[in-house]
């Protein structure tokens, strides 16, 4: 957002970065930092390969399985923190201490539970994001103003209108940003859990090209993953901006 | 009882103008918030800017304050043009800008501490204009614990200790209940008469600006002009209670509104 | 500047305010036994449920919450657990001091300076957002095995987030305060150091507590990815001989010791920088 008579997007300076990432590598000062061009070029080779395409499949089956228990286990257990309170009392403690637990030291106890495989992935992105999910949720319902709710009654709306037109609806937003950052943290936990066991998916190219110190491949890899978490993200912020119009006038 | 003479300057020039706002015009990017605004502000008055809201009182009381730029135009504050804050003037702001993590004691004495007053002088000055509006005991406790009514007391002692010619005012007192609302306005009068300095007094409410102003100037909405000046010749030396009932009191809310109605339609 | 509407920003600094009214503390008291209470009864379901589940057992893997608990006492008392925390606490320490040292002070920068926004924001949203682990094999290259391929692991995940954070932090400062300075003829320094940074502080401290997440987060995976030391050794070790009890009461108390840290960080924030958590 730098004035320079102009106003110059702020984004723009990830071009300036890559440009200098670009010259480093060119200058040839560590093995570690290929050419931009050449990862590129490297990425493009990649795609096309048959490893490259059977570790995405198996990363997206396991990270979309893995979300899609987060978010069937996590909205429902957060809705009903914030509306009865005993619930809240007794799971509150876990949520709030696994929500900023180091789950990477349970991913080996995961191995040994459900194997070297996908089962272990995909636990792993579930324990990632689902309690964030939890939590926003909770927040979400209990923000609900007790006016609305008293509004519905006052109309004869039925116990389970008021539960799904009132509460649900205004918690939506929260819910939403509970699932985006889940989603930003099923990442984590989807390349966390396969490079802890290693043998599946991105875990094992990540291993086999920091192994052969194919760099441009290791970065063509890592540059599609960071890409791909962006534009996750993204994606799941335009849908919250649709639904932030009545988020605002809150 | 007094009899208060409405009276409509058209040439409001005064002879000793402490404030001189010079065709200010005001826009933010599309929006035309102020057009071509003269006024001049006597040494010692108070003087209240009346108008519908959105019509860009805040904006020029801070024009005034040297916190926002004017588009075009000048302030001229004890004849030097203004071109940013100044220690002559002292901003009370609507909502309070109180520091939550400092006590009253220093939020009414930060004006001094960012001038580098060493502490015991300004907490000596501090507490008497904590004491001054009617805040003694409260001295160690945050904001948090203190009313909206008092909160915004802290704010004015904060503005008199800096000891500033013109006290700008934003509707100090928009987050006070009724029945504080007109104890505010009583105590407000005693701090003008006592201080002897030029105020300039942003509000919302007729009844507030005709019960403690000399004069009114009514904005009028977007894009703000000055519409109509209004003196209202109160007898301050009533009781308040027979201010409020007077006829000649009643009767200048009654033109104000009459004013104002048109916008509100 | 247009005034806010409603400030919600919070701010603490300063010392020692004054004395509660009883009655408020009589209240606070009466919701901490509560709050102990419920964590009892909370603990002591899982607790339950684990035991039931060990004793099935569900898996030959899945040790009874007894026997996990006598091997956490076990290493406790034969001198394991100690030197174990002892190696993982310092690239975490370190990691963390660095990644709070140059986190706020970027994320400050970057509040403060449009240039520096322009920058580093896009670099830090990119690497925040970023599965930054699958770099975690790349410091080894460099940096080997030892503590500083370790601490750079923390460094990698904890610094992002206290960025964001700091920044954030100094970008949302309430601006009618801002304005308040300079209506006071403030300088910038002043304004930086009286108004910006105490009342950035919550959402400073906000970061700080997740970069420690994310340290440990990132400590973890260096001692179970780069070479087995500390606690990640316990883990490895007590895996391979199939000790599971052990191996699960390693993973359970380093869960543990993260909670009980950050939950004591929140504490003296909390304690020291007092004097309102919430203004309304
Ligand atoms: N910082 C700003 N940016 C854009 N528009 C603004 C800003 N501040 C005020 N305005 C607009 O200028 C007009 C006048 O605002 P203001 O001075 O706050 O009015 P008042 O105080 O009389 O309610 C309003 O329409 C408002 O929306
Ligand atoms: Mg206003």
């Amino acid at each position: 957002m730098k004035l320079f008579g102009i106003k110059i997007p702020m984004m723009t300076s990830l071009i300036f970065w890559a440009l200098v990432w670009e010259i480093v590598g060119r200058m040839d000062v560590i093995f570690l930092i290929p050419p931009m061009s050449s990862i590129i070029a490297a990425g493009f080779g990649l795609v096309q390969t048959g490893s490259w395409q059977n570790a995405t499949l198996i990363t997206l089956r396991t990270f979309v399985l893995g979300m899609a228990m987060a978010i069937a286990v996590g909205v429902p257990l957060g809705v009903a923190m914030g509306r009865f309170k005993i619930v809240d009392n007794i799971f509150g403690l876990w949520v709030n201490m696994f929500v900023s637990a180091p789950l990477s030291a349970l991913v080996p106890v995961l191995m040994i539970l459900f194997g070297l495989g996908e089962t272990t992935v995909f636990v792993t992105v579930f324990l990632f994001a689902v309690w964030i999910i939890v939590l926003d949720a909770r927040a979400g319902v209990m923000q609900v103003p007790p006016s609305l709710i008293e509004m519905g009654r006052c109309y004869g709306a039925s116990r389970f209108t008021i539960f799904t037109k009132i509460i649900l609806l205004s918690a939506l937003p929260e819910i939403l940003a509970g699932i985006r950052i889940g989603l930003i943290r099923g990442v984590k936990g989807v390349v966390i859990g396969q490079i802890l066991v290693s043998i599946i998916g991105y875990g094992e190219l990540f291993e086999l090209y920091s192994r052969s110190f194919d760099m441009e491949r290791f970065w063509a890899l890592t540059i599609i993953l960071f890409a791909a978490a962006m534009v996750l993200s993204a994606v799941v912020e335009h849908f919250e901006k649709r639904i932030e119009y009545y988020a605002g006038a809150r | 009882m007094a009899n208060p003479i409405p009276l409509r300057t058209a040439d409001n020039a005064t002879p000793d103008a402490v404030v001189e706002v010079r065709d200010i015009c005001k826009r933010y990017g599309d929006v035309e918030a102020l057009r071509g605004i003269n006024l001049q502000f006597e040494r010692g008055k108070l003087t209240t800017l009346l108008g519908p809201s959105g019509c860009g009182k805040t904006t020029l009381l801070k024009i005034i304050a040297g916190l926002v730029p004017a588009t075009s135009g000048q302030v001229i504050v004890n004849g030097r043009q203004v071109t940013g804050p100044g220690p002559e003037r002292a901003f009370v702001f609507q909502d309070f800008a109180l520091m939550p993590w400092a006590t009253v004691l220093r939020n009414v004495a930060f004006g001094l501490e960012l001038k580098g007053m060493p502490q015991a002088e300004r907490h000596r000055i501090a507490r008497h204009y904590i004491n001054e509006v009617g805040l003694s005991g409260f001295e160690e406790k945050y904001p948090h614990e203190l009313s909206g009514g008092m909160r915004q007391r802290v704010g004015i002692a904060r503005a008199f200790s800096v000891n500033a010619d013109v006290l700008l005012l934003d509707e100090p007192f928009s987050a006070v209940d009724e029945q504080n609302r007109r104890k505010f306005q009583e105590d407000l009068l005693r701090l003008v008469d006592k201080e002897r300095k030029t105020f300039l007094f942003v509000t919302h409410s007729i009844e507030e600006a005709v019960y403690v102003s000399d004069r009114i100037v009514l904005l009028s909405p977007r894009p703000g002009r000055v519409s109509q000046i209004i003196e209202p010749a109160i007898d301050r030396s009533a009781a308040p209670d027979v201010i409020r009932r007077d006829k000649g009191y009643l009767d200048v809310v009654e033109e104000i509104w009459q004013g104002l109605r048109q916008y509100a339609e | 500047m247009h005034m806010a509407a409603s400030p919600q920003k919070v701010g603490a600094t300063g010392g020692a305010g004054s004395g509660s009214s009883s009655i408020v503390e009589t209240l606070a008291d009466f919701a901490r036994r509560r709050k102990s209470f419920w964590v009892a009864v909370s603990l002591a379901i899982l607790f339950t449920a684990w035991e039931i589940a060990g004793r099935v057992p569900i898996s030959f893997a899945f040790p009874t919450f007894l026997e996990t608990l006598s091997a956490l006492i076990e290493m406790a008392l034969d001198g394991t657990l100690l030197p174990a925390y002892f190696i993982t606490f310092q690239p975490l320490l370190l990691g963390v001091a660095v990644s709070a040292v140059l986190g706020i002070g970027l994320g400050i920068a970057m509040g403060l300076s449009d240039k520096a926004e322009w920058l580093l924001a896009p670099v830090f949203i990119v690497l925040q957002a970023a599965p930054m682990a699958a770099l975690v094999p790349l410091v080894t290259f460099v940096y080997g095995i030892g503590l500083v391929a370790k601490t750079l692991a923390v460094i990698m995940l904890a610094l992002p987030v206290i960025v964001l954070n700091s920044y954030k932090a100094v970008r949302h400062v309430n601006p009618s305060l801002v304005d308040m300075c300079r209506s006071f003829q403030g300088t910038r320094m002043q304004q930086i150091f009286k108004i910006v940074i105490p009342d950035a502080t919550p959402v400073l401290f906000a970061g700080l507590r997740l970069g420690i997440a994310a340290g440990f987060i990132g400590v973890m995976l260096a001692e179970l990815l780069i070479t087995p030391t500390g606690i990640g050794d316990l883990i490895t070790y007590h895996r391979s001989v199939a000790n599971y009890a052990h191996m699960y009461a390693a993973v359970a108390s380093i869960i543990a010791v993260s909670t009980l840290t950050l939950a004591a960080l929140q504490y003296v924030e909390l304690r020291f920088l007092r004097p309102e958590k919430r203004r309304k």
